[in-house]
Order: structure tokens, then C-alpha cells, then sequence
């Protein structure tokens, strides 16, 4: 089933973190298996942050060596930034397996991410100077808390409840994902893509990469694709609705904007509130009320609809 | 060869055995079903003739901030059997589920919004909410009227077989998919498939419609004011007849709605009937009969 939720305040940074929390706690019962934020605070001139995990959640139970071999490998990642020119400014973990990187650095960020994810159990989950994508397993409560979420200020985030239905449980399958290489994109989806082998290939011969079975990942590298072409963001969510089949209402985050697509059945839900300093939106209302505890008007966007706001 | 027996029945088709539901032989494509109601069982709002006593000047309130939607349609069933025949709900959140299931005479009125399957299967209570409902309100309702102040949902009315169901707003996707009776009224515009598979009934649109506009509908009549983005499979236009003036005239007259172009703005659609396939018999009973 999935939930999927986003906010975008215009009237400056709030506490970002904790709202979206809330909306996803709410969303809890479509899908415990997993939970994703990116969230988007104040960037600062020249630096970037950079989420990555070195193995799996479940590694840490099935690998006595696992520790050790983070330990190299995040030896590794620290080796391969400095030979690339990247100058490491903090780095936070915040689990055992994931770590933040702030960086500064003037190069390439494809070449970035495909060097680092040469590691072994390497994958750069989000890269940005105002995106921070956190994801793992359990619910929001628990990742957010897992991740110091609570205290994080921002303009605007989406995030996902997962239920596993086309791939594994794991961090890997989780989202949201970042439409690599792309600075501050990220996306969520609730539903099934049925054309996924064959966009998947045709990506994978315009030289994309994909680190899971997720079928939600299409969407991130496809919208990746489409703004490499010269595409804007509703460019691609317009395109999307006659380029992907199957059933699927799905939100994308950049660094200044918020945007929304739905299938062509409607056969998603999507419930939007839009005021003049917030736009919230969600599988369920519920998720809504959890930060505009009052009597509001809401409405659902119909099939083949295309949204963007900017903050 | 073994010989084919039937193994023992389930718990479940044991149950319904006993409470009078069996399937007859087919006889042709025609299955019929018997449902015989105990009159004799308790009084716990099963069934119409057991229906709570209740007294419409007797007014309860429920406050659902922090209750879960359980406790709250136990709550309004609580009141029923106290013979509270009107019942405030505050605070409803846009929870889920809520005032499902009500088998009785009640007006309930609802200050604020519903989540999804709100009403769902209830028989004979009159509702009004001052906000929106989530997907699937009111599915298989039976009888009743509802009144929605704002916006509705997809799947809205689904498999309705009667009563009043009306939203003041625009709905989502799939409204009164497979109704089966009643009536829907739609004061805005409402989404894709709507009218899907309808077979009976009506549904009145007073805004536009999305794309395939009573696909593979087997009966029923659609009136809508607007325009639809297409008509479906099988929906065709029909002549508006007096009739269907007079009895739109007063059915929008009751729920205060009427389209920018008044009663004249108004469509007729029906089912062209060439999906029909209800003579033609499937193989296997050719099989049969040949």
C-alpha cells in the first residue's frame, strides 16, 4: 500500500523534521517496513551534504565482522574524496552503517558517486547542498529519533511509508531516492509500475544506474534523465504520466520546489492542502491534520494531474 | 476413478447454512440467494425490524479528538440503544471508518471531516457533515440521505443500492462505481469513471465530468450539466423528457443545489445496451443445452 507525504512552507524555515514525522506517524498503518524523509534546509555556499550507508541494517545481525569492515570501508570513502579533490568538513554517523559527510567541493557529482559506490556496500543515498535523505528500516518514530530528525529546521521535505510488495525489505528498497546524480532531488511513490523492466533498460542504456529492484528507483533515475535532457520538473512529471505505465501517484522535492503526478486510472490516492504559506499533501488526510490540527478544506487531485509549487 | 465427494463445510458455510442463506442449483445464468431474518434475535441493530427505539429529540454528542474510530461507532451505537436519536460528533480528524455500519433511524450530524469508507453499509440514518470525506464514503449504502458540505473523495458511493447521497463539491475518480440504486448529486465536478459499471439508479452531476463518463454501464441514468472529458464505453446520450425535469427540479431542490445553468443545463446519458450479452449463453452452458 505506501504512504507518501510532502510540505512546502513559503514563508521561511520551520521545524521541518518534526512535521514530517508527524505526517508519516500518521501513515504508519500503510506501510511499517520502512520509513524515508528528505528534508531541505538552508544551504551554504560552496558545501554539500552528502548521506551514504555502508551495509545493510541487517548486515549488523548476520556479519560478526561487519563493523570492522565499515570501518575500512568508510577509510576507503575518506581516501576516495580527498584523491577527488573533495575537502571533508564533518562527518556525523548516524547509525552504525550511515553517515553524513559535509563537504566542500568543486567537481563533478556523478563522478563522485560512482567512484564512492565502487566500495564495497557503498551507496551514496543523497547528495545536495540543502537535501538531507535519511531511510531505514521501522517507522517514522523510530527513524526519526534513530536520526535526530526532530530538531531539523527546513523549507520543505517529503517522505514515505513503506509497505514491501514488488522488492526486498531493506534500506536499499526504501524511500525516498535520489534521482542520482542530481544535486537536492528526491522522490517518493505509492504504487506499481508495470512497464519497469523496460524503462529500466532503456535508462540502463542512456548509462543510469540503479542500486535496487525498487520500482519506485525508475522514477528518481527517470526524472534524473529528463531534467539531464534540459527538461524542467513539470516538463517530467507531464511526460511521466504517458512514458511510465501502471498505477501510481508519486512527489518529487528539489532544492526550491515541490511537485506531484498521477496516473492516467486516478487509482492512488492523493489528498492536497493548499493555504497561502503551506501546501501539505498526502496518501490521507489524517497525515495533514497531524500538523494543521483544525477544520480545513481539502481536495484530491484527479488522474493524469500535474502540481508544482515553488517555496 | 475416486468418487467425488464433497469435503466437510467450512465454519463459515456452516454459519450460513444456519442463518438460512444457501445457493440454489444454477438454473440458467439466474443464482438465487435466500436470507431469512430471525426476528426473534436480539435487539442489537442487526437487521431493520430490530432496530434501536430511538427518540429524534434526544440529543447525544461525542467528542472524537482522542477517541479511535472503534470506540466511536461503539460510542454512537451506545447512544442508539440509549435511544439518543440525534448524535453530534466533534472533532472526527478525518479518521477513518467512522459511523460505519448504522442499521437505524438516526440523524447524525458530523462537525468536521471524514477519512476513508466513513458511512460505509449503513441503512436508514440521516447524515450531515459540515466538512469532506476521504475515498469510499458511503459504500453499499442502503438507505438514508447524506449531506456533504465540501469535497468527496474517489469511490464515492460505490455500490450504493439507495438513499441520498450528496456532496456540495467536487468529487474524486470512480464515483458510484457499480451502484446498484439511489441517488448520487454532485454540486462540482467530479473525476474519471464515474458512473463505472453503474446498473441502476441515478446520478447528477451539476459540473464537469472526467474522462469515460459511464463506462460499461449497464443501466441507470446519468444527468450532468457540464460536459464529461469523453463518455465511456457503451454510454450514449439520451432526450431529456419532462419527467426528468420535474424529478431533477425537486430532488435539487430538497439539498439546496443547482447547477450555474439551471434545471435546462442538464444531459440525459444512459446505456446504450450493446455490452449486453445477457442472451447469449456462455460455453460451458452451451455445452449444456446443445
Amino acid at each position: 500500500m505506501c504512504g507518501i507525504a510532502g510540505l512546502i512552507h513559503r514563508d521561511g524555515a520551520t521545524a521541518v523534521g518534526k512535521e514530517m514525522t508527524a505526517m508519516l506517524s500518521s501513515l504508519r498503518h500503510r506501510g511499517p517496513d520502512s520509513t524515508g524523509f528528505a528534508i531541505y534546509g538552508t544551504s551554504t555556499p560552496n558545501e554539500y551534504v552528502m548521506r551514504l550507508k555502508l551495509a545493510e541494517q541487517e548486515d549488523l545481525a548476520k556479519d560478526h565482522h561487519i563493523r570492522q569492515k565499515i570501518r575500512e570501508r568508510q577509510a576507503e570513502v575518506d581516501k576516495m574524496l580527498a584523491e577527488l579533490g573533495a575537502e571533508t568538513v564533518e562527518v556525523a554517523e548516524a547509525t552504525p552503517y550511515a553517515f553524513r559527510y559535509r563537504l566542500r567541493y568543486a567537481g563533478d557529482t556523478r563522478r563522485l558517486a560512482t567512484e564512492i559506490e565502487q566500495i564495497e556496500g557503498a551507496e551514496v543515498l543523497s547528495f545536495g547542498s540543502a537535501l538531507e535523505l535519511i531511510k531505514d528500516l521501522g517507522d517514522a518514530s523510530r527513524v526519526s529519533e534513530q536520526y535526530g530528525l526532530g530538531g531539523f529546521r527546513g523549507t520543505h521535505g517529503i517522505g514515505h511509508t513503506r509497505m514491501a510488495t514488488e522488492s526486498d525489505v531493506d534500506i536499499r528498497s526504501a524511500h525516498p531516492y535520489w534521482a542520482y546524480p542530481y544535486n537536492d532531488i528526491a522522490v517518493v511513490h505509492n504504487g506499481q509500475i508495470t512497464n519497469y523492466w523496460i524503462m529500466r533498460r532503456e535508462m540502463e542504456r542512456l548509462g543510469h544506474r540503479f542500486m535496487s529492484n525498487c520500482d519506485s528507483e525508475l522514477l528518481a533515475v527517470y526524472t534524473a534523465n529528463n531534467l539531464e535532457q534540459g527538461a524542467t520538473l513539470e516538463d517530467s512529471l507531464r511526460a511521466s504520466i504517458k512514458d511510465i505505465d501502471g498505477v501510481f501517484t508519486y512527489v518529487v522535492a528539489t532544492e526550491n520546489e515541490l511537485g506531484m503526478a498521477k496516473d492516467t486510472m486516478a487509482a492512488k490516492p492523493m489528498v492536497l492542502f493548499e493555504s497561502d504559506n503551506l501546501v501539505a499533501l498526502a496518501s490521507e488526510e489524517v497525515a495533514i491534520r497531524a500538523i494543521v490540527p483544525r477544520e480545513i478544506d481539502t481536495s484530491d487531485p484527479y488522474d493524469e494531474e500535474v502540481r508544482v509549487w515553488q517555496r | 476413478m475416486a468418487a467425488l465427494t464433497r469435503s466437510a463445510p467450512s465454519e463459515q458455510e456452516r454459519m450460513s447454512h444456519e442463518m438460512g442463506m444457501h445457493t440454489e442449483k444454477l438454473g440458467g445464468r439466474s443464482r438465487q440467494v435466500f436470507f431469512d431474518i430471525d426476528l426473534n434475535e436480539p435487539a442489537n441493530g442487526f437487521a431493520l425490524p430490530n432496530a434501536y427505539d430511538v427518540d429524534f429529540n434526544k440529543r447525544g454528542e461525542i467528542d472524537a479528538s482522542n477517541m479511535p474510530s472503534k470506540n466511536i461507532n461503539l460510542r454512537i451505537r451506545e447512544l442508539m440503544q440509549d435511544g439518543f436519536g440525534t448524535i453530534l460528533i466533534r472533532n472526527p480528524g478525518a479518521k477513518h471508518s467512522i459511523a460505519v455500519g448504522i442499521l437505524n433511524r438516526l440523524n447524525l450530524i458530523v462537525d468536521g471531516s471524514l477519512g476513508y469508507f466513513g458511512l460505509g453499509l449503513i441503512d436508514g440514518p440521516n447524515v450531515r457533515i459540515s466538512g469532506r470525506v476521504g475515498w469510499s464514503c458511503a459504500e453499499n449504502m442502503m438507505s438514508g440521505t447524506i449531506l456533504i458540505e465540501k469535497n468527496a473523495g474517489s469511490q464515492f458511493g460505490a455500490a450504493i443500492r439507495g438513499g441520498d447521497l450528496v456532496c456540495k463539491g467536487d468529487v474524486g475518480s470512480r464515483t458510484g462505481i457499480d451502484m446498484k440504486g439511489g441517488t448520487i448529486v454532485v454540486g462540482g465536478n467530479t473525476g474519471a469513471f464515474t458512473g463505472f459499471m453503474m446498473q441502476r439508479g441515478r446520478m447528477v452531476i451539476c459540473g464537469n465530468a472526467g474522462k469515460n463518463l459511464g463506462d460499461s454501464m449497464y443501466d441507470g441514468t446519468i444527468y450532468i450539466a457540464g460536459e464529461p472529458a469523453s463518455l465511456g464505453v457503451d454510454a450514449v446520450w439520451a432526450a431529456m423528457t419532462d419527467l426528468d425535469k420535474a424529478w431533477l427540479e425537486r430532488k435539487l431542490r430538497r439539498y439546496d443545489v443547482t447547477p450555474k445553468g439551471g434545471i435546462d443545463s442538464f444531459r440525459k446519458i444512459v446505456a446504450g445496451k450493446q455490452l449486453w450479452n445477457y442472451d447469449n449463453l456462455e460455453p460451458t452452458e452451451k455445452k449444456l443445452v446443445l
